[in-house]
């Protein structure tokens, strides 16, 4: 689950994780008012999506307008905000179809001395979480892992302990700071860890963490996201979830128990189990098709599971035929295509569905789709299945 | 022969007065296993369908000999169910259950690399020595006896491989699920380097997916150490970046784990690699007759 970037710095704050003074403003009014509030020169204003990218993003109702902006004056930030609450920011992250803004964190100005960048994650490899660090802050980490490998630095995580002090001075020392920056860092790289750790995050990142001049150590951004496995045991946190940020039918889709992910193609897929959805969507497309989504129905596919899924891929415009794919084993292939015809029968369907099964009982589940009198291919195997339903495109 | 379940394997099921825990375990009786109890906190001293069921796994352990336990236990008490049974000296742990919360494993590695005990999963579905016995949740019948060892991230691309090797006259040895969670027990270079010593084994399949280096990771591996004949498939080519695909662990993330960097390191390790899902048994026959050549 992410979060918004004001959401997390709240967090982080709590956390004892230095942040810049700030306000969430979700009228242009409020944006001005914070300025005052704020009482500096300068502040920031910047929108709050879950994707990257904003300070180069663009409005589509106002082509100049940036998604993230210097103000002088409280007029200056409520003329800003107008131009940018409710309106639909378009980033490299959001797709050309953009995200629409509904509020904006305005934010002290700070005398910026360095730019760094800190972020934890889970690294598989190590089997635990790791800080890793750069002295090249604002640009992704991707990016620096690419043009300056030399750069990065790494730290593993006591997922008990935490990060240990003297772990926090070598990252310090390594970043090239001294004096009251090492300080500073000792405070916040552990601080940042203990958040991680406290909260089940799956990423805390911080880029770019800035170096005031007077040496302290300041979270300028923040990205954070939660396992949602760790859920469970974070109520609390469930609050700050943004369904608005979220894809509907993705969102309607895990309600009902399904994993589901909206493509671009035009073959809805519906298939048992994760490694076999995708693998339908890469058969889709070796033949020739596009798929237009990803959906796992579970093990169980029994008849309300099934509906849900034709519902939610036929809600679609894109879709323009549906293939399902399942191999049936404990649960035997009869009773999945008993749950496919009624399920076929309550949603009413206007293109054409292919089915291909396997597994326990196929002779039998394929003479009940033959008998049953209703308009559907069935497939021999998982090469013919994506065959006829790229045919049924032409 | 074949590796981690064999005619020694004595099964507990950790969860066995759950529906699913309860259902499986009646399923892997009914092929064969040696299914020998099981156990729910508070339980102890009853019966279900013929199982006994004890409080504490070790008391499981010392009544019944068990040295494998299946665990369908709900994800939030999970890590402590593993923990466990690895307390109890229990030899192979396999954990069906998906969900556990990252750290939580992060927590179970850190004692499982200082024990005796092996891992599978969690979020898998099992281990199954054909003919022998299953400890997890497949279908048995899809499986023969034969030479081809299977390592999976998946659970039903799994079944679908195995039933296309069965198809053409190719046995397994054994068949493994490792899970598909960004953590797991046991990766696939573990299981690698136990089919290149399990004399039944003769060709492995690896099927792999988006998200992590393990793929990577394991080609190295096959390139240093394996001498007998890879194939593989891995699933997700036309998975978009940054999103989970079902898997927790099927992520491409920072331009990280895809499909086509997975399937450049598997060729350049000499492992053939099928395109189509559907061309996944074939695969293992071509793998064969290229080291016989």
């Amino acid at each position: 689950m992410k979060i918004h970037e004001y959401q997390a710095k709240q967090l982080l704050a709590e956390a004892g994780v230095a942040v810049p003074r700030g306000q969430v403003a979700r009228t242009p009014d409020e944006a001005a008012e914070a300025f005052t509030q704020l009482g500096g020169e300068l502040a920031v204003v910047k929108s709050q999506i879950h994707a990257g990218g904003r300070g180069k993003g663009r409005f589509k109702e106002y082509p100049d307008q940036p998604g993230v902006v210097l103000v002088r004056s409280a007029d200056e930030a409520r003329d800003n905000a107008a131009r940018m609450l409710g309106q639909t920011l378009v980033t490299l992250q959001t797709g050309p179809e953009g995200k629409t803004v509904n509020a904006l964190l305005v934010e002290e100005g700070l005398n910026v001395a360095r730019e760094l960048y800190l972020g934890v994650v889970v690294d598989r490899e190590a089997g635990g979480p790791v800080l890793i660090a750069s002295s090249e802050g604002g640009m992704s980490i991707e990016e620096v892992a690419k043009q300056f490998p030399e750069k990065i630095f790494r730290e593993p995580v006591d997922v008990d302990f935490g990060l240990h002090a003297f772990q926090a001075r070598k990252m310090a020392y390594r970043l090239g700071l001294n004096g009251e920056g090492v300080r500073s860092a000792a405070r916040f790289l552990p601080a940042l860890c203990r958040f991680f750790l406290d909260n089940d995050c799956s990423l805390a990142e911080i880029n770019p963490l800035v170096v005031t001049d007077d040496g302290q150590l300041i979270a300028l951004d923040a990205k954070v996201s939660f396992d949602d496995s760790g859920l469970f045991r974070h109520k609390e946190l469930l609050e700050l979830r943004d369904l608005s940020e979220e894809n509907e039918a993705e969102v309607r889709a895990a309600k009902a128990g399904l994993s589901y992910v909206k493509l671009e193609g035009n073959i809805g897929c519906l298939v048992n189990g994760a490694g076999l959805a995708m693998s339908t969507m890469d058969l889709i497309k070796l033949h020739g098709g596009e798929p237009a989504n990803f959906l796992d129905v579970g093990g169980g596919a029994d008849v309300e599971a099934v509906t849900e899924a034709f519902r939610i891929i036929l809600d679609d415009p894109n879709v323009k035929a549906v293939l399902v794919n399942i191999f049936g084993g404990i649960m035997k292939c009869d009773v999945i295509v008993q749950a496919l015809l009624t399920a076929y029968d309550t949603v009413g369907f206007d293109v054409p569905l292919v089915v291909r099964l396997e597994g326990t009982n196929v002779e039998r589940a394929r003479q009940m789709l033959a008998d049953s009198g209703r308009d559907i291919l069935t497939a021999t195997d998982l090469t013919d299945a994506a065959k006829k339903a790229v045919a049924t495109l032409q | 022969m074949a590796i981690l379940v064999n005619e020694e394997t004595r099964v507990i099921c950790q969860g066995i007065t759950g529906k699913a825990g309860l259902f499986h375990s009646q399923q892997c009786r009914d092929y064969g296993t040696p299914m020998v109890g099981g156990v729910t906190p508070g339980k102890g001293g009853t019966e279900v369908d013929g199982f006994p069921v004890f409080n504490t796994v070790s008391e499981a352990v010392q009544q019944t000999g068990a040295n494998t336990s299946m665990i369908f236990v709900p994800a939030a008490f999970c890590a402590d169910a593993i923990l466990e049974a690895i307390d109890a000296g229990i030899r192979l742990v396999v954990a069906i259950t998906e969900g556990i919360p990252v750290l939580d494993m992060v927590r179970v590695k850190k004692v499982l690399d200082r024990s005796a005990a092996r891992l599978i999963g969690p979020n898998c579905p099992g281990v199954i020595t054909p003919g022998v016995a299953k400890v997890g949740i497949m279908p048995g019948y899809i499986h023969t006896p034969g030479p081809v060892g299977v390592i999976s991230r998946s659970g039903t691309l799994t079944y679908e491989a195995v039933w296309q090797l069965t198809n053409l006259g190719l046995g397994q040895s054994t068949c493994i699920g490792i899970g598909g969670d960004p953590i797991v027990g046991s990766n696939f270079i573990d299981l690698l380097a136990l089919f290149e010593k399990d004399p039944q084994t003769e060709a492995i399949l690896l099927i792999g997916e988006i998200g992590g280096n393990a793929e990577e990771r394991a080609a190295e591996y096959i390139r240093q150490h394996v001498t007998k004949p890879v194939a593989a498939f891995i699933a997700g080519r036309t998975a978009p970046p940054g999103k989970r695909m079902g898997h927790a662990g099927a992520i491409i993330s920072g331009g990280a784990g895809t499909a086509t960097d997975k399937i450049a390191a598997l060729e350049a390790a000499g492992v053939v690699v099928a395109e189509s899902p559907a061309d996944m048994g074939a695969a293992v026959q071509r793998a064969i007759e290229k080291k016989r050549a």
